[in-house]
């Protein structure tokens, strides 16, 4: 068994971090230099991360798949990111920030981590404004926000419908600057393959060039992993293609728990799904629900009728009936579980009856089409792009879809793994958004572990090893890690079966969605764990991978990120089983109030569950940190 | 629907490549460009011969990945979006489409349809951030910044790095790539400090990565998925003006190597 000490600092809530920041250990800065850190992804977490521990003198040197460290998905995040500045005068605090983050995860999220996160998200942005992130303004000059779901303050700031790109260019121009400086050694199109653990502890990595295909290991005296989520396990998902769980699962396979797997976002605004050739599906920013307004026909035989002809009073605007108190800003969880909902009532709209609308036209009668074309023009234009419709004209048609994973990785309080050395940041880790991640709070952890976390903690363990001690890459960890990654390419490309990849990808997701989606229950997980396996093995004997593993070879990409989705997938569905209640995104049937809400039980599921791998084969082994509220009430989620 | 692919294929930077061309499957319209690819190459690999080798990831274009000139132009027929948001629609049954990698001096072919556009970060490196370190920053609102001045930055910041400026360039110019981000910061306050200090050192960059000059054709904001404006080429020419000039005059303090004045 794994042992897990979350390490949370005692006193009170609001005093921790700055406790714990005065009493953990320090590295001075003659020693710095000597220490070695490897940084896995350069998304948020991972770029602020990277330039940050160089800007205090650490050697890095940071990993990633893509040709660019300006490539990663953060860049695609649209609506915004949330801090407790309380410019707006509203009554926003950092309690509140914090009180509606962990209210939003549906109580099962770490307290103490929740409530730093809320007090460095000021800072954050201070940083990214410093750094010429051009964040929108009111006409005096001074920053403006707007709000999002969850939330009954505006403390959401933004750049246009491009925040993570501004974001993610802010810190990737903190990295540049530190590679310029010789800080940080960036190695592209370098995809990490296993992890090395030396003595107990993660000391190094083995990376594949994906041009050449060369295998190479590199040795640290700390790795942090920022490789974010595992969306992509079911096949179609709001994520970036090539996202995937490669890093933090080879982790995993070497003892770093996993914790809450099960946790998946399915985030209510996206463009429905329309024929089994799509590659991907794509969001459409929460902050169009700021004045949209969600609807569907209240007879199931309007569905079909052209909704512009559907009279008011036959209009079901569903969440502001269900949810007075919040409407059309209802948490993600509770808004896509309620499309559902309606469109299994049968009225759902669109080709497939899986769609309900966002209309705009009392916006447009209140603003004006210029000025909703100024607040959401470039997503309006997106929608067009792939819809060849006008939602200026036409409500935007959507539907829930996988879009973010509040599970990962299992971090204490110093976003350090049950692997000493190994750090995780960002979406890779489960710590700080429960059960439901609340919109513009993805933005906010990423930079906030990367910038104001990490720098910090990471000198709690490195000064605990001795400077220059690091392992040399000719250790037998090393070899046996990289004869591991060989061979799984070996066995991958000596399949030589008949279906391309993804055949296996889309059978895969299609089991996920129907079972261990939007809303789950005993019965069908049990199904999932007997067609997931079976898909695995299929796989493993009928994959066809072209190509050669010393060169650049796209299929060997992509079936290496597969292989590891199909196992994955197995253990979402084991810990959806053995979670018997409802919280947040994670709706048991058989748990519901007699409003159809989720029913927790803090008894018995008031833990974060960490899975702890046992070999190839073998059931793991299921850890649980308990989670102490000492401050917060742990209330029924109300939003009415 | 059904159209032929002239599609351009190169094993990798050493070799020859030539134009192969490729009869697609029954299509639907509604399909992006990119997932016409997906459906091509899994056939390609069913029938054992290797698929076509293309940049892409976010499928939204924002993240830049996306590259591909196709019938001449870099990322398709249509204004202001990027290769991943370009829809078989767009184009006719039985038409032939040619597809092919950017080219560009700077940019070398990697395999098929890949180039290398690492040019670009080394720019960005050798320039192109505001020096602050983190945690020394003042309060986001201590200085306003005119909405006017935010909005023009946030035109030239949307730049998403993916290169078909220079593709299109007849002389392979990063110019409106370099310019958009010395305008981002040449436009906001917390860029002045080391305004003719960046843009010097980007533009130095830009030239010894060997892309071309600009000679006002303008086709790489006519192909820019996000309609980023030549009018920052000529802003970033006044401040490499202004900066070289400066340059020459202004005293260094002798703590960096130059002498008081």
């Amino acid at each position: 068994m794994a042992k897990l000490e979350s390490k949370i600092p005692s006193g009170p809530l609001a005093q921790k971090w700055t406790k714990h920041k005065a009493e953990i250990k320090l590295v001075n800065p003659a020693n710095k230099r000597k220490y070695e850190i490897i940084v896995v992804g350069a998304g948020l977490a991972g770029s602020s991360a990277a330039a940050t521990l160089a800007e205090l003198g650490y050697k890095v040197k940071c990993f990633v798949f893509h040709d660019s460290p300006r490539r990663a998905h953060s860049i695609a995040a649209q609506g915004g990111i949330n801090a407790a500045k309380n410019y707006q005068n509203d009554g926003d605090s950092v309690y509140r920030l914090f009180y509606d983050t962990i209210k939003g995860g549906d109580f099962r999220a770490r307290e103490a981590n929740v409530h730093r996160l809320a007090e460095v998200s000021v800072n954050i942005i201070d940083q990214c404004v410093a750094q010429g992130v051009p964040f929108a303004r009111e006409y005096g000059g001074l920053l403006a926000n707007r709000s999002f779901g969850g939330a009954q303050v505006s403390r959401t700031f933004y750049a246009r419908g491009q925040t993570g790109q501004q974001l993610l260019l802010g810190a990737y121009s903190a990295l540049s600057r530190m590679i310029g400086a010789g800080g940080v050694k960036m190695f592209t199109h370098a995809e990490m393959l296993d992890l090395v653990v030396v003595g107990g502890h993660a000391k190094g990595i083995i990376v594949r060039d994906l041009i050449t295909g060369e295998v190479s290991r590199h040795a640290a005296d700390a790795v942090v992993l920022a490789t974010g989520g595992y969306g992509n396990v079911f096949n179609l998902s709001t994520y970036a293609r090539n996202s995937n769980a490669t890093a933090i699962w080879r982790a995993y396979k070497r003892g770093a728990c996993f914790a809450n797997p099960c946790f998946t976002q399915i985030h209510p605004t996206c463009i429905p799904v329309t024929g089994d050739y799509q590659s991907k599906l794509t969001l459409m920013s929460e902050s169009l629900r700021n004045d949209g307004r969600i609807w569907v026909p209240k007879k199931a035989e309007d569905r079909r009728k052209n909704p512009n002809d559907i009279p008011e009073e036959d209009r079901d605007y569903y969440l502001e009936r269900m949810y007075p108190a919040f409407g059309n800003l209802a948490p993600r969880d509770i808004s896509s579980r309620a499309a559902k909902k309606v469109c299994d009532e049968g009225r759902g709209v669109g080709e497939s009856g899986l769609g309900v609308y966002l209309d705009f036209s009392d916006a447009i009668q209140r603003l004006s089409e210029a000025g909703v074309r100024e607040r959401y023009g470039n997503l309006f234009d997106i929608y067009h792009e792939i819809t060849d419709e006008n939602a200026y004209k036409v409500p935007m048609r959507i539907f829930p879809a996988v879009h973010y994973t509040m599970g990962g990785l299992w971090v204490d309080y110093n976003l350090m793994s049950n692997i000493p050395g190994l750090f995780v940041l960002g979406e890779a880790n489960f710590s700080d958004h429960g059960a439901n991640r609340l919109g513009a709070s993805a933005l906010m952890q990423g930079l906030a572990d990367g910038y104001f976390v990490i720098p910090y903690t990471i000198a709690d363990y490195l000064a605990g090893q001795k400077p220059a001690a690091r392992p040399k890459t000719d250790a037998a960890e090393f070899r046996q890690a990289e004869e591991n990654v060989v061979g799984i390419t070996k066995r991958l490309l000596g399949v030589k079966g008949k279906e391309p990849i993804s055949h296996f990808h889309k059978r895969l997701g299609a089991v996920l969605w129907a079972n261990c989606g939007m809303a789950r229950n005993a019965a069908n997980l049990k199904k999932a764990l007997k067609e997931i396996p079976a898909i695995r093995e299929e796989f493993w004997q009928n994959v066809n991978i072209p190509g050669e593993a010393g060169t650049l070879n796209q299929s060997l990409e992509r079936a290496g990120r597969v292989a590891d989705f199909l196992e994955l997938a197995e253990l979402m569905c084991l810990d959806a089983l053995e979670r018997d209640e409802s919280c947040g995104c994670h709706f048991r049937e058989e748990h519901v109030d007699p409003e159809g809400e989720c029913l927790r039980n803090d008894e018995q599921y008031a833990h974060a569950a960490a899975w702890e791998f046992q070999g190839e084969g073998k059931a793991p082994v299921l850890n649980k940190e308990s989670l102490v509220y000492e401050t917060v009430h742990m209330a029924k989620r109300n939003y009415k | 629907m059904k159209v032929k692919l002239k599609v351009w294929r190169q094993k990798d930077a050493n070799t020859p490549g030539e134009f192969q061309v490729y009869e697609t499957p029954d299509l639907n319209p509604n399909m992006s460009f990119l997932e016409m690819l997906d459906v091509v190459n899994d056939e390609l690999t069913v029938k054992g011969e290797e698929p076509i080798a293309f940049d892409h990831d976010c499928r939204e274009g924002i993240c830049g990945t996306c590259s591909l000139v196709i019938n001449g132009k870099p990322h398709g027929p249509h204004r202001g979006v990027a290769t991943c948001q370009t829809y078989m629609r767009n184009f006719k049954e039985g038409d032939v489409i040619t597809v092919e990698p950017f080219r560009a001096r700077a940019f070398p072919v990697v395999k098929d349809l890949i180039v290398s556009r690492k040019a670009f970060d080394r720019i960005m490196q050798a320039g192109g951030f505001i020096s602050v370190r983190t945690g020394a920053a003042c309060d986001a609102n201590a200085v306003p910044v005119p909405k006017e001045a935010a909005d023009l930055a946030m035109d030239a910041a949307a730049c998403i790095g993916c290169g078909a400026c220079v593709a299109a360039c007849k002389n392979g110019s990063a110019m409106l790539f370099v310019a958009a981000k010395v305008s981002q910061y040449g436009l906001l306050p917390q860029g002045q400090p080391e305004r003719d200090k960046r843009v010097l050192a980007m533009v130095k960059q830009m030239d010894a990565e060997g892309f071309g000059n600009c000679t006002n054709f303008y086709e790489c904001s006519a192909v820019c998925p996000k309609q980023i404006s030549h009018e920052f080429i000529a802003r970033m020419n006044r401040d490499f003006l202004k900066a070289s000039i400066r340059s020459v005059f202004t005293p260094t303090s002798a703590s960096t190597g130059g002498g008081a004045a």
